[in-house]
């Protein structure tokens, strides 16, 4: 697992630049995505990862300015230590809600947020402020393109490292677990196990997710504002999500990179459509994949390999 | 000898509806206990008070005296009460082995593994062998949704077994099972609970059913008990013929 | 004192027309379970095709009223087309699916409204500001206001009513009840419930829409308009309790008199404060002011 995450994190070395920075805010989106797909195995999808994803962007900001603190994988982890103590505050409040109300409760308190940072005039309002440029292991970066494969490298290392936790996760005696919880929560708590603490641990995990992609995203615009917190944000995440389903991890990787190529296109050729575009890809996907693309390739693995079938039986489940 | 569970004026009501009207009963060790009545007499209201699901408006529970009247369902699994559900409450996209793994792991630890992997061979064992009980492990990777009615009524109860409870609540485990199959499946159930649970309450309509394997009957009619006794006098109690086994059955 | 009534007046303008958005929020989502994220959309299409009319009935040189009139109507006209087009061709198709699914479906609609809006009318602010002057300027207890204002109150008390009326005293009504209470029984009570579902989806849309007309004159059009209409609308019905028509009234006037008293004392708190008000609520009644809790049985 480790390879493929080495083999891609040198190949951008012969990547244009332009599809470098496309690759790291792919990568970048995909972590909160997957931090959504983590979540959404205990069944509960999380309209506000904004939240999240702005408290570390905006952590690693502050700290940067503040502190001189600019070193790229430092910078990852204090977003990631931000998002992640948060979420362990909010966990445990909103752990019993399900359904639509789990939903719009993270919606709300990311909303909570976009209105305070909006009106906190020190941290820009809602112009935001500016960051330096980062660094790596004391070297600065004057050349833009070594500075754009470093902050590349930095994203994709930690994605990919994060996707090999997540793939330990899903197959553990907690991810089945976590699936149960979905599935039934009543009887999760019936055979003595707190679903409600499975909940906030992958909600934990999901905010980690998304504080250290916070970081990326500053990094990669060194700029921040509140834009980060806003509901749609969130929304073009949960959209990642669902395009990849939540059977696999590389899936969610495919969706974030399919959806940035996405944008780039329709910008560039078709101004204003690129929303109508990816509405329709939504629909289109949860009308004839509604596991995601990830079940364009899981299903093929169940049939081949009769020892996993009991794996991916966790993961695709087949339908009644 | 201290009872197992000691229940004394227990209350519920739902709006103008009496699902439970102080209902006393004390349960030892060893006992085998048929509740039975009409349908809305209040059986599985009773097994979701004893089972922290709901919380009576009055009264109390003690499982080996320790009151467990206010108690979630965790709670009180926890402490030695497992019970198996009217509708099989399972995980119905899991596969029935990954159903118990589920259970198995919920046993060991208060914290579950972040990554050890479910189907590690310690778990998958435990599991193939409760299935394995019930005759069931041919189907042991099938998901539920796969699986018919009477065989979730099964892994629901292989469930309920996996804690070893010191009581085991059975809400109609025949149910839905055809007439000629029924002392099958009860003779398969109650083989199977014997090794993990020796006190027993079953709900059960049919009332062959009820005398061949009770050894005590208690009659609810309307939130009340209309008799508690053995087999043969309860069966026999007039009122119990005339509102609960008379009639159509 | 006069500041008090100020942000009274002004939170109940405010209140008047999110009421009305609420309201559609409200009763799709009684009767078809569907959080509908697309909901500030129609409230846009409405303000822009407002916006069109009343271009159009000024460049014909129709006098100002007949002018609003035709606006209401191609409004009303034009959103149940689409509404009705929608519920029958589009999510149809995923009824029966999980209520987060169709959660999403209303997103992607969002994501395609919002572009098809630019598509047609642009980027850039437009305005319908005609109809604005139509009912002048009124003194009121010392303050001035704009009439077409304090017109908005009565209106939407108005269509509160009819709304209200309309379900519980006439047939079709007690229908929609029926099914927003118990689908299942209304379904064996021979209740045709797809006719029930359009129905009730098309009206959604309109109310969004007339808000979206009736506040259009008062408003530039622009992109983000309809994220920022959601936005309100949600914390309204989930304050007020899903699926309640009272809890929206409620909801809204809340939400008005909190965006009113934030606007004069703590500019740019607005959002803050109708989101925390809106997280406390779910918090400690999660199905709403107005709503009781049901178990699951078992
Ligand atoms: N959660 C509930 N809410 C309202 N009424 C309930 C609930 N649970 C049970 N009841 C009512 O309580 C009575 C007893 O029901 P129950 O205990 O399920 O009966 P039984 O299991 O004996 O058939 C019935 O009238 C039923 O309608
Ligand atoms: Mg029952």
């Amino acid at each position: 697992m480790v390879f493929p995450v080495i083999a891609v994190t040198l190949f951008g070395r012969v990547l244009p630049t332009w599809t470098l920075s496309l690759a790291t805010i792919a990568a970048s989106n995909g972590l909160v995505a997957l931090g959504i797909v983590v979540l959404a195995r205990t069944g509960n999808v999380s309209f506000g990862q904004g939240l999240f994803f702005a408290a570390g962007g905006y952590g690693v900001a502050l700290i940067a300015n503040n502190w001189g603190i600019t070193d790229a994988a430092a910078q990852m982890l204090i977003g990631a230590a931000c998002g992640g103590l948060l979420g362990l505050v909010i966990g445990p409040l909103i752990a019993r809600y399900s359904g639509i109300f789990f939903g719009m409760l993270t919606l709300a308190l990311s909303m909570v947020f976009y209105g305070a940072l909006v009106k906190t005039t020190v941290l820009g309002g809602s112009d935001g402020f500016n960051v330096v440029r980062p660094s790596l292991f004391a070297i600065s970066f004057v050349d833009p393109r070594e500075a754009d494969f470093m902050l590349y490298a930095v994203s994709v290392v930690t994605t990919g490292l994060a996707g090999i936790a997540a793939t330990i996760l899903f197959r553990s005696e907690f991810g089945l677990a976590s699936l149960a919880v979905r599935e039934n929560n009543l009887r999760v708590e019936y055979l003595g196990i707190s679903a409600n603490r499975i909940i906030t641990i992958n909600f934990v995990i999901a905010a980690v997710f998304a504080g250290a992609s916070g970081a990326f995203a500053l990094m990669a615009q060194r700029h921040i504002d509140p834009q980060f917190a806003y509901w749609t944000t969130s929304g073009e995440f949960v959209f990642i999500a669902v395009l990849a389903g939540y059977q696999s991890v590389s899936a969610v990787f495919v969706a974030s990179l399919a959806l940035e190529l996405v944008r780039s296109f329709s910008n560039l050729y078709l101004p204003n459509t690129w929303q109508l575009v990816l509405g329709v890809f939504l629909l289109a996907v949860i009308l004839f994949l509604p596991r995601g693309i990830g079940s364009l390739w899981i299903r093929q693995r169940r049939k081949s390999a009769g020892v996993s079938a009991e794996t991916s039986a966790v993961e695709e489940g087949a339908p009644s | 000898m201290n009872p197992v569970l000691a229940v004394r004026g227990l209350e519920k009501r739902f709006g103008a509806v009496v699902a439970a009207d102080a209902l006393s009963i004390d349960i030892a060790a060893g006992q085998r206990v048929s509740l039975i009545g009409a349908n809305g007499a209040g059986k599985t209201t009773f097994v979701n008070m004893v089972t922290g699901y709901l919380k009576p408006d009055r009264g109390s529970i003690a499982l080996d005296g320790v009151h467990i009247g206010r108690r979630s369902p965790r709670s009180v699994a926890r402490l030695g009460i497992s019970r198996s559900f009217q509708v099989p409450q399972l995980f119905i996209e899991l596969t029935a082995a990954e159903n118990l793994a589920v259970a198995v792991s919920g046993m060991h630890a208060t914290t579950l593994s972040l990554h050890s992997p479910a189907e590690a061979p310690g778990r998958r064992d435990k599991a193939i062998e409760l299935l394995q009980r019930f005759g069931l492990a041919n189907l042991a990777d099938r998901p539920i949704s796969e699986l018919a009615g009477g065989v979730r009524k099964l892994i629901d109860i292989a469930m309920a077994l996996v804690r070893r409870p010191k009581l085991l609540l059975l809400d109609e485990p025949t149910s839905g099972v055809s007439a000629e199959e029924k002392f099958a499946t009860m003779d398969r159930v109650i083989h199977a609970v014997a090794p993990d649970a020796a006190t027993i309450v079953f709900v059960e309509h049919d009332m062959e059913i009820v005398g061949r394997y009770a050894d005590r009957v208690i009659a609810f009619y309307s939130g009340r008990i209309l008799a508690d006794g053995s087999p043969q006098d309860v069966l026999r109690d007039p009122e119990v013929r005339r509102y609960v086994t008379g009639g159509a059955r | 004192m006069y500041l008090f009534l100020t942000i009274v007046l002004d939170g109940l303008i405010e209140a008047s027309w999110l009421f009305v958005v609420a309201l559609g929020l409200t009763l799709v989502f009684g009767v078809l379970k569907i959080l509908n994220i697309a909901h500030g959309s129609f409230y846009a299409l409405g303000a822009y095709i407002a916006a069109t009319a009343v271009t159009i009935a000024a460049a014909h040189s129709l006098p100002p009223a007949l002018g609003f009139v035709a606006m209401l109507i191609s409004v009303a006209l034009i959103a149940s087309i689409v509404g009705l087009l929608l519920e029958r061709g589009l999510l149809k198709l995923f009824y029966g699916r999980d209520e987060v699914v169709l959660l999403l479906v209303t997103y992607a609609v969002f994501l395609i409204l919002e572009d098809t809006t630019k598509l047609i009318w642009g980027v850039n602010p437009i305005y319908a500001s005609q109809p604005y002057e139509l009912f002048g300027n009124v003194e009121f207890a010392g303050l001035y206001y704009v009439g077409y204002d304090l017109l908005l109150i009565p209106a939407a008390a108005a269509i509160g009513l009819a709304v209200w009326f309309g379900l519980n005293r006439t047939v079709m009504g007690k229908i929609v009840l029926a099914v927003i209470h118990n689908e299942e029984m209304s379904v064996s009570m021979g209740v045709r419930v797809n006719r029930v579902y359009a129905g009730a989806f098309a009206f959604g849309v309109l109310l969004a829409a007339l808000a979206g007309a009736l506040t259009a004159p008062k408003i530039s059009m622009q992109p983000g308009l309809s994220s920022d209409v959601i936005i309100l609308s949600f914390a309204i019905v989930v304050i007020g309790g899903l699926g309640s028509v009272e809890g929206a009234a409620i909801g809204a006037v809340l939400v008005g008199l909190a965006r009113a008293t934030s606007v004069h004392l703590m500019p740019q708190a607005e959002l803050f404060m109708i989101y925390l008000i809106m997280a406390a609520v779910l918090m400690f009644r999660p199905e709403g002011l107005f709503k009781r809790e049901t178990a699951r049985r078992i």
